[in-house]
């Protein structure tokens, strides 16, 4: 079975594991199932596994992709619960299939988000209400600066205890906006701390991403 | 574990936060309702170094089998973690539960190295607990220590209520029942101590008292409130039918050694005359090949690892070597498992194996004549010829390696320049011999030599002697770097004689240089087996401020008659052996493996049978 997608979530503690981290960990725990995952030939053999849009250490999501092939058919709709047996803590296999599409249409993500220490939801709208929000970052060569209005669909931020409360649609790739980019952009506005979680994954036409 | 956002705020801020959070497959977490003792296993050492070992591996799951007992895991946060915690005011977690360290009844220190001295105090200070023993008066916050250091941890002695000499997994088990009665019928701390002396392999320093003489040697040590005047060490004797975790944490981020670790045997049958790990680990006994085969499969099975390396003193001196790798070979070639076999000796036999096991990938060889000449070689006991080390590297060269390391150690006693000098000749041998060997010579050959400077160490043949200064230690090396200029192949490393000092101070110091350790930590030392914080100066400066004069510790050669501040510690090998051996290595006789005719070092005591069958 060459081609197969595990969607999962990844949350709790093990929102710190790095992409590495994560990587091998995927490796060890279908290992540990019995599910043969396929290798790549050669002088280093490596899982044939790679994880479509990978998370910053510290975001949790309810809509993680991974593509992945095994040397044998199994029954994908039982796989989830096989491997969730051997998962370390915070992270589901949520389903198993063969995928609709490739990794790279998946466009759109919804996240949600608390920021903590900084202004109120009045002053996040306004300020990301705007035609223009250029963000500038270091790129390969020097700065650069980008506009990522366009990148942000539906962003909504509402006073809660403590802080405020953020939902967005934001780019997932390009352009990729994460939220950490969102935060960039606060430049002095920034809160002092944050955390998001992605939600649910789209297609450029805001179609569900499968 | 909760995070809450404090936590996670900090988390945010420090490097490879995955290390401190817990939620591994594998861990153990109970019910607090069912648990009547909190164990907090520390490591003191980053999580990568701790959750390496397999001591530490072994110790989780026999507690965590005790029903009412949960024992979880406590590392050494890195620096920039660990200033992270103390301006925050956290204290210092347990991995499983997030909990602080205050919370547990037991914290227990795993020491193999005595650089991490600094560090047990550190943990225990960032976990509100506090670090001297007299400050501790409840049953709570019982702090003890086991592993290698345990053979002298007199310069941890006013720190640690409780230690364990030897083997802990029958002696912990009987000393946490004790500890779970004391806590059950409310005895005080003086009670449960005098009580759990009794038990063999438990070392209590607060129930020993130390007289000095005036020129700073040990008059007597004394045992009192009925402590044996003499600690015997604990093994386990049947080796084979002893606990091994099939089942252990497997880490979800990258640590040093990530694989499944067999351990084959225990003890050493060779009698190295410097090596501490080979006379305190006596008597030798080996699990058997299928015993071995199986825990193998069922400990890769069960944490998905894609690697397997046997452990042990000297792999090579395992009997039924061939068999068991032949067994696991079948099992992991099929499935992609790569086999490591550190510690192998330079022969015929073991480069046969060599070459069974790696046939796939070939990482680099590695061998420690540790001397130069056959005269030095003789003398430390390391049975290996010129002419076994040749011959190995003639076989890999042959079979395509082309790169070797070779270790040795400078200061060695007796050392001449003529022996530092046939360093240098033995590895243009080495390269000598690729020369005539190598199938191909256009990949060119590496040949690297590392030298550390030789520490004398407790309950060794070489406990007396002196460790050769710094500047004589650079001189030597010095000498080395001219002889092997002008040789393209052959690398010189050379470890720095700093740590060398400190840790020859530590390994044979006393009581009184508990004063030091404290002071160096005070003066911010944690960590200090890591290049990246240790100082030599922050040692110098507290060895005079605490009236100690460090050079009495480490370079000073001591007499034989002289009461060493260890000698309430009985790890089984007699001081006699260690005496008869040290006249032997003056007189560089050699002493046959215990295989080849029994020493009588006095290890086999300690079997019922009174024989060892190493």
């Amino acid at each position: 079975m060459d081609k197969l997608r595990l969607k999962f979530s990844k949350t709790g503690r093990a929102v710190y594991l790095s992409h590495l981290d994560l990587m091998r960990t995927m490796q060890r725990v279908f290992s540990r199932a019995g599910v043969p995952l396929k290798y790549s030939e050669g002088f280093n053999p490596h899982a044939k596994i790679s994880i479509i849009l990978p998370l910053s250490v510290g975001t949790a999501s309810l809509c993680e992709y991974m593509d992945f092939a095994l040397t044998e058919d199994r029954d994908l709709a039982a796989l989830p619960e096989a491997l969730n047996a051997y998962m370390p803590e915070g992270i589901e296999a949520l389903e198993a299939y063969e995928p609709p599409c490739k990794g790279a249409e998946l466009r759109w993500l919804l996240v949600e988000g608390v920021m903590k220490g900084g202004r109120d939801a009045a002053f996040y709208t306004e300020f990301f209400a705007r035609d223009t929000i250029p963000v500038t970052r270091k790129a390969k060569r020097g700065m650069r600066t980008d506009d990522i209005a366009p990148a942000i669909q539906a962003v909504q931020f509402s006073d809660m205890e403590g802080g405020v409360a953020v939902k967005a649609i934001l780019h997932a790739q390009d352009p990729t906006v994460s939220p950490e980019l969102m935060m960039t952009a606060l430049g002095e506005d920034a809160p002092a701390y944050w955390r998001f979680t992605r939600l649910e994954a789209f297609q450029e036409d805001l179609a569900p991403f499968r | 574990m909760e995070m809450n956002e404090h936590i996670d705020a900090l988390l945010r801020q420090v490097q490879r936060p995955a290390r401190y959070v817990g939620g591994e497959y594998g861990q153990v977490v109970k019910d607090k309702a069912d648990v009547d003792v909190r164990f907090a296993f520390c490591f003191p050492d980053t999580y990568e170094i701790g959750m390496s070992n397999l001591g530490m591996k072994i110790l989780y799951g026999v507690l965590n089998d005790m029903p009412g007992v949960w024992c979880e895991r406590v590392f050494a946060p890195w620096g920039d973690m660990a200033e992270k915690l103390r301006q925050e005011h956290i204290p210092l977690w347990a991995l499983e539960s997030g909990d602080p360290l205050y919370d547990f009844d037991v914290i227990a220190f795993s020491i193999g190295y005595e650089m991490a001295y600094t560090t047990v105090l550190d943990m225990l200070d960032l976990g509100g607990v506090p670090i001297r023993a007299a400050e501790r008066t409840g049953l709570e916050h019982m702090v003890m220590a086991g592993g290698g250091c345990m053979c002298n941890i007199e310069p941890m002695a006013d720190f640690f209520d409780l230690c364990f000499l030897g083997e802990g997994e029958d002696v912990d088990r009987e000393v946490l029942a004790l500890y779970q009665k004391a806590k059950r019928e409310g005895w005080d701390k003086p009670r449960f101590l005098r009580e759990a002396a009794k038990i063999e392999g438990v070392y209590i320093p607060s129930l020993y008292d130390i007289r000095y003489n005036t020129d700073g040697t040990v008059a007597a040590i004394t045992a009192k409130d009925g402590a044996p005047a003499k600690v015997r060490k604990r093994i386990v004797e049947d080796f084979d039918a002893c606990y091994f975790p099939t089942k252990p944490v497997v880490p979800s981020t990258e640590i040093v050694h990530d694989r499944v670790s067999l351990e084959v045997f225990r003890g050493c049958i060779r009698g190295c005359r410097f090596c501490q790990a080979g006379h305190t680990n006596r008597p030798v006994r080996s699990r058997k090949a299928e015993t071995l085969l199986r825990l193998g499969k069922e400990t890769l099975e069960n944490t998905g690892y894609q690697e397997l390396n046997l452990s042990s003193l000297s792999t090579s001196d395992y009997r039924e070597l061939s068999e068991l790798c032949d067994g696991l070979l079948d099992y992991c070639r099929p499935r992609g498992i790569s086999l490591s076999l550190p510690s192998l000796r330079a022969d015929n036999f073991s480069m046969d194996i060599m070459h069974r096991v790696q046939q796939v990938r070939k990482s680099g060889l590695t061998f420690a004549p540790e001397a130069g000449t056959q005269r030095l070689r003789d003398v430390i006991n390391k049975n290996v010829t010129e002419e076994d080390l040749l011959n190995s590297c003639r076989i890999a060269f042959q079979g395509g390696w082309n790169g070797v390391k070779l270790y040795f150690m400078l200061g060695l006693p007796t050392e001449t320049d003529e022996d530092v000098l046939g360093i240098a000749d033995l590895a243009k041998k080495v390269y000598w011999t690729w020369r005539e060997a190598a199938p191909d010579r256009s990949r060119g050959v590496r040949i690297t030599v590392s030298t550390s400077e030789f520490i004398p160490k407790p309950h060794t043949p070489f406990q007396w002697e002196a460790q050769i200064s710094r500047e004589e230690y650079l001189r030597r090396v010095k000498l080395l770097t001219d002889a092997l200029a002008k040789a393209k192949s052959i690398t010189y490393n050379w470890h720095d004689a700093e740590m060398s000092l400190v840790e020859a101070a530590l390994a044979r110091g006393d009581r009184r240089v508990g004063a030091v350790v404290e002071e160096v930590w005070k003066n911010g030392g944690r960590l200090e087996s890591w290049s990246d914080y240790f100082t030599l100066d922050r040692w110098l400066e507290a060895f005079p401020a605490c009236g100690l004069d460090i050079d009495f510790y480490a370079t000073r050669g001591r007499p034989t008659e002289e009461l060493q501040p260890w000698e309430h510690m009985d790890c089984a090998v007699s001081r006699r052996h260690l005496e008869r051996e040290r006249e032997r290595a003056y007189e560089g006789v050699l002493t046959p493996d215990c295989r080849a005719g029994c020493a009588g070092c006095g290890a086999s005591r300690l079997l019922k049978e009174g024989v060892c069958r190493g």
